[in-house]
């Protein structure tokens, strides 16, 4: 999750090339900012400007858009994004409780981030059978008790040791 | 060669189904023991994954909840013959959760090898499209229409008269645009099918392309499902090598591609026409309606906008024919529905079933009751825009018109089983909260309502001025379901009725009212 922020440049040069592979069309705007969130985890400033002049839109037109959508963040992640279903489903499987006890390991509310994690909310994860249910890093996870988030989260910090 | 089947399907890759596959490669090649490893779909007994299959003399064997951990002493207990063993199920076709099923949109899933297009054409692959070549466009919508399958995604409206709309109109270029935005908690089944039959869903595109003179085709996939997504699009291209997609198609004369476009998070977006913008590459805010899609939607151009499994119903009532679908079910909910069932339920998963059973057939017969073990104290039917039920409900019929008459729907089918410990005032202030998190911001009820709905929540919750509260509260439901633009403000009442309805003692904590 490399940063796109501050180097004005670098930025216009992977938005031109993503924007090209789009063929510069305006109603690739939403595909085009999915490939920028897959590739550097959030979508910056400089990115909302660079995308406004390759499309040929407002840059309110472009915030507009990003600023709509929940997977479109305006701040970098953490290294590692931590997502914990809220819907109904995992609701009924504790959820709640297991939110805090998520919130608690990696001492961030919901919703937050630091360096290492973001702790982020979404709404169904489609395991609604195997629930409660966690995403880490693109990975959905199944029948997710305390300690068996203990043990996955463990792993990913072994790993990344 | 013994063949080995490990769902790869979200539900069970996410309790360890490539770890198991891994752990069975390992020990076979530590044995010398030579196999065939398919990474099949799920055949949706969700509760029994990771469930891993044998193929022994045309019988498959299934051994259920298998942990990498376990296959050592599988391999042990002769696996690979179909032996004895604690996690062994007998035959997968045996498995009543499995046998009781009506499979019409699924019959294939669990089955085959989702990429495979060998598989997929043995088990009547691309027949119904074939058979729509044979009939014809006209004689395809009429068969649509006669089958009475309407629209899965929560709305129900009839299909058929939807292709006829689209068919009917001129233009230069039609579309069609799947719908796969399964948003609603307790909903699996567009996942489902696409993770483990994804050429079925192409086949009902086709045809709907075909039946209307459309030549392209849309998938809004939402982006919460990563696995399904590298799914569909390899089976996409695995359906362009062999010509099912691109121009020409098998030499028809029929031209039609597929493009997958991913979602972002949003939940409205799976309302038609918030979708149909989202696909224009704008914010995805409601349309007002009409114009009808059928008659001015992608791009201002006629597009038949149909969910997942109603498309993927279609190849089966040309195949079998709309007599034969239209069999099932109870007057006009005919056919049959994928229900899920889904939350604190020992058995849950997907249950394909002709409409008609009743909700306690469903969740006790099938789902087991509750995973806790707890007595069972609401059901929440057709996801975060639908009704709680109460105990005394669960003999209601699952078809649309019962649903109705008790101030719930269906929707897409999803069933989420709560037990005892549940807070109703809670789930209540939920889903005006999900409202609020998910409004597309348009229309003032929904925008507003949603928010001032939390809030005079939480004043009922603390026991402020009671009925004061409780009658805002009311009011400030029938001004959403009246004057919202779409299911999502005009549909948030109906789960925040329900429990003033049903549970109205979680709003009134003993010795805390002040009414």
């Amino acid at each position: 999750m490399s940063g796109n922020g501050s180097d004005g440049n670098a930025v216009g040069r992977v938005v031109s090339d993503v924007v090209a592979r789009h063929a510069a069309k305006p109603e690739r705007l939403v595909q085009i900012l999915v490939e920028l969130v897959e590739r550097d985890g959030w979508i910056s400033e400089d990115t909302i400007r660079a995308l406004a002049g390759a499309l040929n839109l407002s840059r309110a037109e472009v915030h507009g858009v990003v600023s709509f959508y929940h997977d479109f963040r305006t701040s970098p992640p953490g290294r590692h994004v931590v997502r914990v279903c809220q819907a109904e489903a995992c609701q009924a499987m504790g959820s709640r409780e297991l939110t805090d006890h998520v919130a608690g390991r990696l001492g961030l509310a919901l919703g937050r981030s630091d360096t290492e994690f973001s702790l982020e909310p979404v709404y169904c994860l489609g395991n609604c059978a195997c629930a409660p249910a966690v995403m880490i890093d693109g990975k959905t996870h199944g029948r997710v008790d305390h300690k068996r988030f203990d043990a996955l989260l463990d792993a990913l910090l072994g790993a990344a040791s | 060669m013994t063949t080995v089947y490990v769902p790869r399907e979200t539900a069970a890759v996410s309790v360890g189904a490539d770890e198991v596959a891994l752990e069975i490669v390992r020990e076979a090649k530590r044995r010398g023991d030579t196999i065939r490893l398919v990474r099949n779909g799920s055949w949706g007994a969700s509760w029994l994954e990771p469930l891993v299959e044998v193929e022994t003399d045309d019988t498959r064997i299934a051994y259920g909840n298998v942990t990498p951990g376990e296959v050592g002493g599988l391999f042990d207990a002769g696996l690979l013959a179909g032996g004895e063993h604690a996690r062994r199920l007998g035959p997968t076709a045996e498995i009543a959760y499995l046998a009781r099923q009506e499979r019409w949109s699924f019959f294939r899933c669990g089955l085959i090898d989702p990429l495979s297009m060998d598989d997929f054409l043995a088990r009547k692959g691309f027949r119904g499209l074939q058979k729509a070549f044979e009939l014809g466009p006209d004689a395809v919508v009429e068969t649509v229409t006669a089958s009475g399958l309407r629209g899965r995604g929560g709305a129900a409206f009839p299909a058929g008269v939807k292709w006829r709309t689209v068919a009917g109109v001129e233009a230069d270029r039609k579309y069609v645009a799947c719908n796969a935005d399964e948003g609603d908690s307790g909903s699996f089944s567009d996942r489902l099918l696409i993770e483990g039959d994804p050429l079925c869903l192409i086949e009902g595109m086709l045809i709907a392309a075909y039946a209307v003179g459309a030549d392209r085709g849309l998938i809004y996939l939402r982006s919460e499902y990563p696995l399904a997504r590298s799914i569909l699009d390899r089976a996409i291209e695995t359906a362009r090598q062999a010509g099912w997609l691109g121009a020409n198609i098998q030499g028809s004369g029929f031209d039609f591609d597929v493009e997958v476009h991913l979602g972002a998070g949003s939940y409205v977006c799976g309302e038609e026409t918030a979708m149909l913008e989202s696909l224009e590459g704008k914010a995805g805010v409601v349309r007002a309606k009409p114009p009808l899609p059928a008659i001015s939607g992608l791009f201002g151009k006629p597009t038949v906008v149909n969910n997942v499994v109603t498309l993927a119903s279609v190849p089966n009532i040309l195949n079998l024919g709309a007599e034969a679908y239209a069999a099932f079910g109870v007057g006009r909910s005919a056919g049959t529905l994928a229900f899920q069932l889904a939350g604190n339920v020992k058995r849950g998963g997907l249950v394909e079933k002709a409409f008609g059973l009743s909700l306690r057939e469903l969740i006790e017969g099938f789902g087991g009751g509750t995973a806790s073990g707890r007595p069972l104290r609401a059901v929440q039917v057709g996801g975060p825009l639908g009704a709680y039920l109460p105990v005394e409900q669960l003999d209601t019929p699952l078809t649309y018109e019962a649903f109705t008459e008790i101030g719930a729907m269906i929707g897409h089918g999803g069933v989420v089983v709560f037990d005892d410990t549940v807070n109703m005032a809670q789930q209540a202030r939920f889903a005006m909260e999900f409202c609020a998190i998910e409004s597309c911001g348009k229309c003032t009820p929904c925008r507003i309502g949603s928010t001032r709905g939390v809030e005079v929540i939480d004043r009922l919750i603390a026991g402020e001025n009671r009925e004061e509260n409780y009658d805002l509260l009311v009011e400030l439901c029938d001004t959403m379901e009246a004057a919202s633009l779409c299911a999502m403000g005009g549909m948030t009442p109906y789960p925040v009725r329900s429990v003033l309805k049903y549970f109205a003692e979680d709003f009134a904590p003993a010795g805390r009212a002040t009414s």
